[in-house]
């Protein structure tokens, strides 16, 4: 592959080679090098959200659970139709199980949890639980 | 039949509000062969259809689509990995393609795109009768 100057994205090709080994890797090991959604967590005060991108799962493949301060995500994605591995061109794309355990900086509250799932990401909603939230003291004036 | 990638950067595209470049992704595709079409899938999580385009211009097929940052609501990313950007791939795609018949779904944030192979390219099973 030719380098050229104004190059809009210098990664491309790393990236593009580190797909490639992941696929020598896989070939060769049986399974991805990376089968993990990535995912993202925001925090604020009293809650956090994690974003998490799982393309190409259905709703009942999605399985979420929270306890203490610890975040589950456990999917699975199938294969759309019943394809021949020899009528493969290309396989890049996982369909492995996976389960991703998130720790969080706060233990949240198990019956406050919200989840949606849009256009192939994740958003969890959780609040923190209630003894970890801040508590805002009142000095008084004597 | 064929597919070929095309080793082709996207236009730079900047962010409105930010005024920084805008990064990008090439998206994990599948690509398969069935008896009338070949079959490609896209993995473009957090694209919208509306922000999605697939074009075809002289057998080459482009795949663009955009996704817009999550709206964090004010809070801070603490821990992060993946970021958010645009997809881009580019693909050739040879003359046995009904460039025509072309469909393109979008769901789940996988894109499905059915390129339905042109008459002439089809596999003809030609019957043998027994002469005795």
């Amino acid at each position: 592959m030719a380098y050229r100057w104004g190059f809009v994205d210098p990664w491309r090709e790393l990236r593009q080679l580190q797909r490639e080994m992941n696929t020598v890797f896989e070939s060769a090991f049986g399974r991805p090098a990376e089968a993990a959604p990535p995912c993202n967590v925001l925090a604020s005060e009293n809650d956090f959200l994690i974003t998490c991108e799982v393309p190409g799962v259905t709703l009942d493949g999605l399985d979420i659970s929270v306890m203490g301060d610890v975040l589950t995500v456990k999917g699975e994605r199938k294969p759309a139709d019943e394809v021949q591995p020899e009528a493969y061109h290309r396989r890049e794309r996982r369909t492995r199980p996976f389960n991703r355990s998130i720790q969080l900086p706060n233990r949240v509250d198990p019956e406050n949890v919200e989840a949606e799932y849009e256009d192939g990401v994740l958003i969890v909603h959780l609040s923190k639980a209630a003894e970890e939230k801040p508590r805002k003291i009142t000095v008084k004036s004597v | 039949m064929s597919i070929v990638e095309r080793d082709e950067a996207a236009p730079t595209r900047t962010d409105t509000e930010a005024t920084r470049q805008v990064r990008q992704f090439v998206p994990d595709v599948d690509i398969y062969e069935t008896d009338d079409s070949l079959v490609l899938l896209a993995d473009v999580p957090g694209v919208k259809a509306e922000h999605l385009s697939v074009r075809l211009e002289k057998n080459v097929l482009t795949i663009h689509g955009r996704v817009d940052p999550t709206d964090a609501g004010g809070r801070n990313l603490i821990h992060a990995e993946y970021e958010t950007g645009d997809y881009y791939r580019v693909f050739s795609l040879s003359d046995e393609i009904d460039q025509d018949r072309i469909d393109a779904k979008l769901r789940n944030g996988v894109l499905t795109l059915r390129l339905p192979k042109a008459a002439r390219a089809k596999v003809r099973k030609i019957n043998v009768s027994a002469e005795s």
